[in-house]
């Protein structure tokens, strides 16, 4: 193996995840996210669990890492549920 | 329901949760340690490294049963500009003697040997148990809930780290703010023993631990790397408020950082295993929680925002099983539910975990100076460049060269404005 730059989707692919289906551990307000100017989460969520598309944030939970950092940025509350998954779902590390 | 109360529920097993779990349970209490990764340490991250003090204070000798990786002895310090780097190296063989001074660590392995002590100990581990929140009555904290059941207890301890959803469900504090916390991102990369060894020129026991600025893309936060049995932990933590700020995803940045020429050397030939994230509490003392208890309930750990961060010093782990043992003791000394809390302060003082936060706690502030993430690298850089280039021409008379290298990257003003702020914070 080599050591070379590795995209979102390589990175995650990286970890072990078992997706809670149709259950998000965190609710984005679409509605509020809107309104949002900064939209900070677009580039410090670590995972870029939130992704712009036709000026809207989307958000998808299946690759999130647990870590917190859309709830404490988040300007406009848009993140409005932020919980961890239930016992035995998200991410597991192995070797962090 | 006597019959089914324990004399403690330590939520969260990390180094914290464990270690106020494993004191209590060798003294014989019944105490339940839940935990919501499938085993302890599948939820967590950490750069890496552990202040070996703590394992000391909590029982002598017991970091000789931990599954640490290297003991540290090369302490780096890293200042990058685009292509080129200069990095203090200070080796100090002292640090690995005797009891040595610090480890790396990795978190999956550390976190469920430290579970598993808490087992051979007498307590009960409860491992993929997700706590949902407290179970109040009379004002008092008496138990917890988890998927709709109940579980009582004299004292819940909050060992659920960083957010600490659970103490601010005690409605001990609010949220965490972005001002208070790191975001920080991390790569495990594979490599063999040997060439791990080889490349940070240390013994295969011993390793290396490095700080790096100037190369967060100008924003307040530093570079890390770990030297690891059989592996290399890579990251950077970021201030969130300003990375929020900026346009460039902080992944990208960080792969920038793996990439820049002085760190690929490193790691060539390695193999990505992990990708992790996580905050730290970054404020130290002035960022810990003003209230780290009620009746019925302590706080410890990364919950209650223990943290030092010096720049070169980043400490969370030692001050989390610190913690952990002080709210141990206060649950054993204690005669009333009232007086643990209370106790609990008195144990932060006694262990000197309180005053070493106290000593440290201006230093956050130091970081407010944007020069040392952008600028002051840049100008170490060039600085070096200038001291060392040779091509046959006639040299600028060193004074003036060097003070055209510094005028480039900040005044005379500007300087002096940062070195007095750098003053004040230390």
């Amino acid at each position: 193996m080599t050591i070379k730059r590795l995209s979102p989707e390589e990175l995650l692919a990286l970890d072990k995840f078992s997706v809670d289906e149709g259950n998000p551990h965190i609710i984005v307000d679409k509605t509020i996210c809107a309104r949002c100017v900064e939209r900070g989460c677009l580039v410090a969520c670590p995972a870029r669990c939130y992704r712009e598309k036709d000026g809207q944030v989307n958000f998808e939970y299946a690759g999130c890492l647990e870590c917190g950092t859309c709830r404490v940025i988040c300007k406009e509350k848009g993140v409005t549920e932020w919980r961890y998954p239930g016992a035995t779902f998200g991410v597991t590390f192995r070797c962090s | 329901m006597a019959d089914d109360k324990f004399d403690a529920i330590v939520v969260g097993a990390g180094p914290a949760g464990s270690a106020c779990a494993y004191t209590l349970a060798k003294e014989g209490r019944n105490v339940l340690l839940l935990e919501r990764g499938n085993s302890a340490g599948a939820k967590n991250v950490s750069g890496g490294r552990l202040y070996t003090y703590a394992l000391e204070l909590l029982e002598p000798g017991m970091y000789q049963r931990a599954p640490l990786q290297r003991k540290i002895v090369r302490e780096q310090i890293m200042l990058l500009d685009e292509q080129c780097a200069t990095t203090i190296d200070h080796f100090n063989p002292g640090f690995g003697e005797n009891v040595p001074q610090s480890y790396s660590v990795v978190r999956a392995a550390l976190d469920e040997w430290f579970a598993g002590e808490v087992e051979s100990a007498g307590g009960t581990v409860g491992s993929g148990v997700l706590v949902d929140g407290v179970l109040e009555e009379n004002g008092k904290i008496v138990g917890i809930v988890s998927g709709g059941e109940e579980m009582r207890a004299d004292v819940v301890v909050a060992a659920d780290g960083v957010n600490s959803l659970l103490g601010q469900k005690a409605g001990l504090f609010p949220d965490v703010t972005a001002h208070a916390v790191g975001v920080g991102v991390k790569e495990t990369i594979e490599l063999p023993d040997s060439t791990i060894s080889a490349r940070f020129a240390v013994k295969d026991d011993e390793g290396a631990a490095r700080v790096a600025i100037g190369c967060t893309d100008g924003i307040s936060g530093g570079a890390f790397l770990y030297t690891n049995k059989g592996s290399i932990s890579l990251g950077i933590v970021f201030n969130p408020e300003q990375a929020a700020k900026q346009k460039r995803h902080i992944q990208d940045i960080f792969q920038d950082f793996k990439m820049h020429p002085a760190i690929q050397a490193l790691i060539e030939g390695g193999t990505s295993v992990e990708y992790g994230a996580h905050l730290v509490p970054e404020v130290g003392y002035h960022g810990i929680h003003k209230r780290l208890y009620r009746e019925g309930m302590l706080v410890v750990g990364d919950a209650a925002q223990f943290g030092i961060n010096t720049g070169v010093i980043i400490r969370g782990m030692d001050l989390a099983i610190v913690s952990g043992l002080a709210a141990a003791r206060a649950i054993l000394n204690s005669k009333s539910a009232a007086e643990t809390g209370p106790l609990y302060m008195k144990q932060l003082e006694e262990l000197l975990l309180l005053a070493n936060e106290r000593a440290y706690q201006n230093f956050h502030k130091i970081f407010e100076i944007s020069r040392i993430f952008s600028g002051y690298p840049q100008l170490m850089n060039e600085a070096m460049d200038f001291l060392f280039r040779v091509d046959g021409k006639v040299p600028t008379p060193m004074l003036k060269g060097l003070l055209g290298v510094a005028k480039k990257h900040a005044s005379f003003g500007q300087m002096l404005a940062d070195g007095w702020k750098a003053y004040r914070s230390l």
